[in-house]
């Protein structure tokens, strides 16, 4: 068991590897100079000896290798260089924004297992049902749906219309609830068809069977038992998942001006502030290898056969 | 009441199939059937409820809003359409290399595949697009730059597990060249989950420039599309919500489509979705 967690913390230094490899290599493929758009963001006229000189700071004289070596030991160090657009510490102004997107995340989360957990549950039991059909219409709702429609929508149906709630900013709970709904709708439609699936395949399973024989209640045999089981492809759906709810968070914290990491992301894309891109794209790649690393640990808590066998399929 | 769920499933198949040539339809006929300019501003015309003349009203800038929506579907659909074909191909290309050739060229290109599959894919599309710069084609390029892998990686798994098969050891016996036995009889394997993974991405493709042409880094004004037409429309939430409503609604039924017709092509064939 140690030995496998071992194996799957060293798999993933290859993969953090090629995630600085392309963020990197971003910049050097974009056909924008940064020392230009250093000088342009900060509204200085990039005369040759200005540009000569940044260049030099940057050391974008330098070698590619010793660029990209230099590039690792900055990482390494939490360095992610300055803001072209306001001179600060990149890793400073994104301390500063991650609670507000870490709320927004968290709560998005929390609300989308309340909701999708009885549904995915009621769904499975009560197959072919009414509540069944719901929840394939939220599913395929919710994959199709555009978020910051479905944002705007929110917007114009609950601050418009009925004036119950405040259109945009961050502070009190009211704040709060639209930006959450957003984000969870296409979270609830994939979690409840991963628990309503994964609940179907356990309900064919012997041991419900014997548990039915053995004359405990339906009710027993599927909270205490189907759920304990069915429940792990949802974890695992939560890690892979992890995509969807990180580019949610760019979007509907446009929608709604939520002063978090996304939109400063978005703010810096439109400024050409590099620095904070690639740091945007080198921290979101991590996040993922970890958050994927960690579904694992919990698959393997939950069912320690897989060491053996290796990880499951889905 | 099992050939009744078969009848169902290819029911749905149809309709679909029936609907998605229709959007098809529109986006290559749009300058014949849109009955306005889709750019021609009038601003004596702004923000009109529909008419005879504006069946739908007209925008901000007096723009007729059917003809936009008509021509938005070109974008949308064109491009989805450029980037699925692109991506395919160079995943076939990629995927059939790897899988033929195997080992350090497969390790290092699965590898690579690894590594652009760590990026929460839209993270690195707007990442690329933040690099390159706003607009339309920087889009196209960096949501191609990140679907290919999908196809890389099916592709290869087909052509590991075919490979040891008897029609390949027999073909490459009687002398045929990799390159034929790639054409000739791995392709013809790897359509179907090909036709599932397409039509899913085709409906996220869609998603992904609607989102973002929303953000103002995809399509540039005075173009029409349906997410930069949302964005516009926002302006109007209090006065003019059906201007953000239409554009919305049209994303919505047709990434809806796609997506049925993937799930029930998907159940069909009897293939996982990624």
């Amino acid at each position: 068991m140690i030995g496998y967690i071992g194996k799957r913390m060293i798999a993933i230094i290859p993969i953090v590897f090629i995630a600085t490899l392309v963020t990197f290599g971003l910049i050097h493929l974009s056909p924008v100079d940064p020392a230009e758009a250093y000088l342009t963001a900060a509204h200085i006229y990039p005369t040759p000896e200005v540009l000569e000189q940044k260049r030099h700071e940057f050391g974008l004289d330098q070698p590619l290798w010793t660029q990209y070596m230099h590039t690792l030991q900055k990482i390494a160090r939490l360095d992610f260089g300055t803001s072209y657009l306001t001179n600060q510490p990149v890793w400073n102004e994104v301390v500063s924004r991650m609670p507000a997107t870490a709320e927004l995340a968290l709560w998005s989360m929390l609300f989308s297992v309340i909701v999708s957990v009885p549904l995915g549950i009621l769904a499975a039991v009560y197959r072919n049902s009414w509540i069944d059909m719901v929840s394939r219409a939220i599913s395929y709702l919710g994959a199709s749906i555009p978020q910051f429609w479905l944002g705007y929508l929110l917007i114009f149906f609950f601050s418009v219309k009925l004036d119950l709630l405040p259109v945009e900013g961050r502070g009190s709970w009211q704040n709060l609830v639209l930006p959450t709904v957003a984000l969870s709708l296409v979270l609830i439609a994939v979690y409840t068809r991963l628990l309503r699936s994964s609940m179907l395949e356990q309900m064919q399973e012997t041991y419900v069977q014997y548990a039915r024989m053995r004359g405990l209640r339906e009710r027993t045999i599927m909270l205490k038992h189907v759920l304990k089981l069915a429940i792990t492809p949802l974890i695992t759906g939560m890690g892979i998942n992890l995509g969807k709810l990180l580019t949610g968070t760019i979007i509907v914290e446009q929608v709604f001006s939520w002063p978090g990491f996304g939109r400063y992301f978005v703010d810096a894309i439109f400024n050409r502030d590099i620095p904070v891109i690639q740091c945007y794209v080198f921290l979101a790649a991590c996040l993922f290898i970890l958050c994927n690393l960690l579904v694992d640990l919990v698959q393997l808590y939950m069912d320690p056969r897989i060491s053996s066998k290796g990880r499951a399929e889905h | 009441m099992k050939w009744h769920a078969a009848f169902k499933g290819q029911r749905m198949i149809l309709i679909c199939s029936l609907a998605v040539l229709v959007f098809f339809g529109v986006a290559l006929l749009a300058p014949w059937i849109a009955p306005h300019n889709p750019v021609k501003v009038d601003l004596l015309q702004k923000l009109k409820g529909p008419s005879m003349d504006h069946w739908l009203g007209t925008d901000h800038l007096g723009r007729d809003q059917l003809s936009r929506l008509i021509y938005g579907a070109r974008i949308s659909l064109g491009f989805a359409a450029m980037i699925f074909v692109s991506s395919l191909l160079i995943g076939i290309v990629v995927g059939a290399v790897a899988g033929y050739v195997g080992g350090w060229v497969d390790s290092i290109l699965m590898r690579l595949c690894e590594g652009i599959m760590a990026f929460p894919n839209l993270v690195l599309v707007l990442g690329i697009v933040g690099i390159f710069g706003p607009g339309l084609m920087q889009v196209l390029l960096a949501l191609m730059m990140v679907q290919w892998v999908y196809y890389a990686r099916i592709c290869r798994n087909m052509v590991v597990s075919l490979k040891e098969r008897n029609f390949i050891a027999a073909a490459r016996i009687s002398g045929s060249s990799t390159w034929s036995i790639i054409r000739r009889h791995i392709i013809p394997n790897v359509q179907r989950p090909i036709v599932v993974i397409g039509t899913l991405e085709m409906g996220w493709a869609i998603m992904d420039i609607s989102a973002l042409s929303f953000l103002g880094l995809g399509i540039q004004p005075p173009n029409a599309e349906w997410g930069a037409m949302i964005h516009e429309g926002t302006s109007y939430i209090r006065s003019h919500p059906e201007l953000m409503i239409y554009p919305g609604l049209l994303i919505l039924i047709v990434v809806m489509v796609f997506n049925i017709l993937g799930e029930a092509l998907s159940d069909k064939y009897g293939i996982a979705k990624r």
